[in-house]
């Protein structure tokens, strides 16, 4: 009882926090100075029609190999802690999945696939780019394991796929430092016209790097999570 | 308007979260408390990016450079909601494994039964 009132005390306490800053919030009426900026300046800088992509690739790019690094690192984590006396293949043998589910996702899941391809690549002129990209990627490896748990996924390919990736990311970047400006610069390849698949310098190519390096790593996860069923 | 809403929705979800994550005992519970005040902290992001009557940060020939800067919203938060999402989904992950080998040591979901840190 003193604890639920505890617990309630502190909610109230943080309501009112919130409930003062949503009232006191007033939306801007112009760009601050960093946003104005990015929608002054990205199309000459780099090309890319989606601000928030050019933000993410090219100006944050040191910010985002971080981020991949801490998705790495998840992963890696999740495999180990995973792993470590799970006995695969043990347990009782599962019921087979249902029709539907078995037809559907042996449509859908190319379908998945390509949607995902399609989502990172173009990452520079649509809504989306390599994260969600990855993510999509990932859900159809989770249909496929949906359809049937006990599904054995090579996990040296996931790594082969994952670790290439983040080399070739990694190897753009640094070709960014010898052949133009700096780290991660995507003036490599010509910014060409915008809005055309091949334009803003080489973030299509660094994006399709994180999209696969993303599907993998949550492939992964999801795989080794899968492999625990029935242990 | 639509902003206020989303802000107050955002607040709301956290508060949902953290009460639950509070009062639950059993783990799995939690995490899933967790992931609705990690959507609540990503709605207040996204909400206080958002600007009235203008547009998403991408350029085309509707939003010609020229017209930028009086035409989108600010695209900075929404590269950040981006960044949290992606981390949301790693803790999670995180969580989700290390809450599976404890229920393998213990064969028990009720966070009260694992006392060997309490004091």
């Amino acid at each position: 009882m003193i604890k639920r009132f505890t617990v309630l005390l502190l909610l109230a306490g943080l309501a009112t926090i919130f409930v003062s800053l949503a009232l006191g919030y007033v939306p801007d009426s112009s760009l601050n100075y960093s946003a104005l900026y990015y929608a002054d300046n990205t199309v000459s800088d780099t090309g890319a029609a989606n601000i928030v992509t050019a933000i993410i690739v090219t100006y944050r790019g040191l910010d985002t190999l971080g981020e991949v690094t801490v998705l790495f690192l998840t992963a890696a984590i999740v495999g180990l802690v995973l792993k470590r006396g799970a006995k695969a293949g043990k347990g009782k043998p599962m019921l087979a999945s249902g029709e539907l589910l078995c037809t559907g996702s042996g449509l859908l899941v190319p379908l998945i696939l390509l949607l995902g391809v399609y989502v990172f690549v173009n990452g520079h002129l649509t809504p989306g780019g390599g994260f969600q990209g990855g993510a999509i990627l990932a859900s159809g490896i989770m249909l496929v394991l949906l359809t049937n748990p006990m599904r054995h996924f090579s996990h040296r390919l996931i790594a082969v796929i994952e670790s290439v990736s983040g080399l070739a990311f990694i190897t753009v970047g640094i070709l960014g430092i010898i052949l133009a400006a700096g780290f991660l610069d995507n003036s490599l390849l010509p910014k060409g016209t915008l809005g055309e698949l091949f334009s803003a310098g080489t973030i299509p190519v660094v994006y399709s790097f994180i999209g696969l390096k993303v599907g993998a790593e949550f492939s992964s996860m999801l795989v080794n999570l899968s492999e625990t069923e029935g242990s | 308007m639509i902003a206020t809403i989303a802000i107050a929705a955002g607040f709301g979800l956290i508060l949902i979260g953290l009460y639950g994550a509070l009062t639950n005992r059993n783990m799995l519970r939690m995490i899933v408390a967790f992931t609705v005040a990690n959507t609540g902290v990503n709605l207040v992001l996204v909400a206080v990016g958002h600007m009235f009557g203008r547009t998403a940060p991408i350029l085309d020939s509707v939003v010609p450079v020229s017209e930028a800067a009086s035409r989108i919203i600010d695209p900075v938060p929404q590269a950040l909601v981006l960044t949290a999402i992606v981390i949301g989904l790693g803790v999670t992950a995180l969580m989700l494994a290390y809450v599976y080998r404890l229920y393998q040591t213990k064969h028990t979901l009720d966070i009260a039964k694992y006392s060997e840190l309490k004091w």
